[in-house]
């Protein structure tokens, strides 16, 4: 394999600056994946971007992003996590930002990196140390209780996605009840309700991004604090 | 054995363990694991196979790492190895970690295997190198290959590459290092490896197969005389890299390279 007779005597310079790292995490079936390609569409031609997932079913998503033409296929990475995807999210993020900054060198410079989890229940959080800022996602048709029920996502995510409300009134599920239930535990946390069969732009939480992004300056902010840890960057 | 041992030994190190099986995900999938008894079976042959020879280049990597301001020890032990490569390595010794890489390299013939040491010894060096600040660690992190053939399976595959290009050190070379900076021994480093070479399948097994947990926990704690043994045997001439164990297992590394081939991956290796 040649390991011996390939080095590098010029060390790579130290990064400069890094994108702005987004986690989009919510129970299964939410619209994570959906919400995904749709960032990507809305934001491809405006961005540098690239997208991890976490999928369980590894090439699911990934496959998905493909298949819609929303990134090349060197922008999408996917990881697994030995059935623990709050683990490879929270607890050990290591694949993850591997995973991050390989897209990063292979890419370099990008605006955005989407880290997409794998679905979860309401428990399930980025840690801080992986990502910027962090979407969660739920749907109507698990009920109009769930914001109630709180949970790290629901009360702490930058901002909370209510999704498929297109299916509200056929499910029977209150938008008012989980507006308001939403806001008595977010504060002034913002919570967007979508549609994403009704609008594929997702034109409201890409408004959302772009504001996150013009207040994170990028792409030259200071490196990322586990940066300095990294192969090949003493 | 102190704290900061134990922390390098504890699963909870966020350095990425959890998505490795060990080849106990492939070993499912073909039917070879299916219940306690051929986890036992499977463990057992894990640790006098791969689990040796990862604690042996643990060990070595270990007392390599405790003498990096005085390499003339190994350089004698090493003789003619060094002819090649004694040009770059200069007085920390720089040259003597890709002589090492290579021993690794030579122990493990699948090149899935390769690819998921070197993933995970990615992962335990960023731990290792906030954890315990060392020099021997710095200069892994400087002088390991940058660029590595990422294994590739099918036409899906493409998709599941990443990794810096697969580049980075091994994953034991980390682990021994790591010891070292952490204060341990060579005998403790491949304590430490021998140890991770069947919790971790264990572990991955309770959550494929859905095992009983205090079954399985009995069946690792029935293997802990072994575990030891191999640690010793392991240890026992950490400076002579030729000479180190290179028993292999071919069963293993097959269900390596299907495993990356497979439709399904809740593990990475």
């Amino acid at each position: 394999m040649g390991g011996m007779h390939d080095h590098d005597p010029h060390p790579a310079a130290p990064p400069v600056s890094r994108a702005l790292r987004l986690g989009i995490g919510g129970p299964v079936g939410s619209g994570k994946t959906a919400l995904t390609a749709a960032l990507c569409r809305s934001l491809r031609d405006e961005l540098a971007l690239a997208v991890v997932t976490n999928d369980i079913y590894t090439t699911e998503d990934a496959d998905f992003l493909r298949r819609n033409g929303v990134l090349s296929d060197d922008r999408i990475t996917a990881v697994r996590t030995g059935c623990c995807p709050h683990t490879a999210i929270r607890d050990d993020i290591a694949a993850n930002l591997d995973a991050v900054e390989s897209l990063e060198e292979l890419h370099r410079p990008l605006d955005l990196v989407i880290v997409e989890s794998g679905g979860d229940n309401l428990t399930a959080t980025f840690s801080r140390g992986l990502v910027d800022r962090q979407i969660f996602v739920l749907d109507v048709s698990g009920g109009d209780k769930v914001p109630r029920k709180g949970g790290p996502g629901v009360t702490a995510s930058d901002l909370l996605v209510v999704n498929k409300t297109d299916l509200a009134e056929l499910i029977g599920a209150d938008l008012a009840v989980m507006a308001r239930d939403a806001g008595a535990v977010r504060g002034e946390r913002p919570v967007l309700f979508t549609s994403l069969r009704e609008d594929p732009a997702a034109a409201a939480v890409a408004e959302w991004v772009r504001g996150v992004l013009r207040e994170h300056p990028h792409p030259h902010h200071a490196p990322h604090p586990h940066a300095a840890a990294s192969v090949n960057e003493p | 054995m102190d704290t900061r041992l134990l922390l390098l030994a504890d699963s909870r190190l966020p350095a990425g363990g959890h998505a490795h099986s060990g080849g106990v995900e492939p070993a499912a999938t073909a039917g070879a694991v299916t219940d306690l008894a051929s986890l036992s079976d499977f463990l057992a042959a894990r640790l006098s196979t791969a689990g040796l020879v990862t604690a042996a280049l643990a060990a070595a990597s270990c007392s390599f790492a405790h003498s990096s301001r005085d390499h003339a020890v190994v350089r004698a032990g090493l003789g003619g190895q060094l002819h090649d490569h004694g040009g770059e390595g200069g007085r920390d010794g720089e040259g003597l970690w890709r002589v090492l890489d290579a021993e690794v390299d030579a122990r493990t013939p699948s090149p899935a295997q390769r690819t998921a040491s070197r993933a995970q010894g990615r992962a335990l060096l960023r731990v290792a190198r906030t954890t315990w600040p060392h020099p021997a660690l710095d200069a892994l992190a400087a002088h390991s290959p940058r660029d590595h053939a990422v294994v590739r399976g099918g036409p899906r595959e493409q998709l599941h590459d990443h990794g810096r290009w697969g580049g980075g050190p091994h994953h034991p070379v980390v682990l021994g290092a790591a010891a070292a900076a952490a204060g341990g021994t060579p005998r403790q480093a491949a304590a430490i490896a021998a140890y991770g070479s069947v919790t971790g399948a264990a572990s991955a097994a309770v959550r494929l197969l859905g095992l009983d947990p205090l079954a399985v926990q009995q069946a690792l704690a029935v293997l802990a005389d072994d575990v030891d043994a191999v640690a010793a045997r392991a240890a026992a001439e950490p400076d002579d890299w030729a000479a180190l164990p290179a028993v292999s297992a071919p069963g293993l590394d097959l269900l390596a390279e299907l495993h990356l081939r497979s439709e399904v991956r809740l593990f990475e290796s």
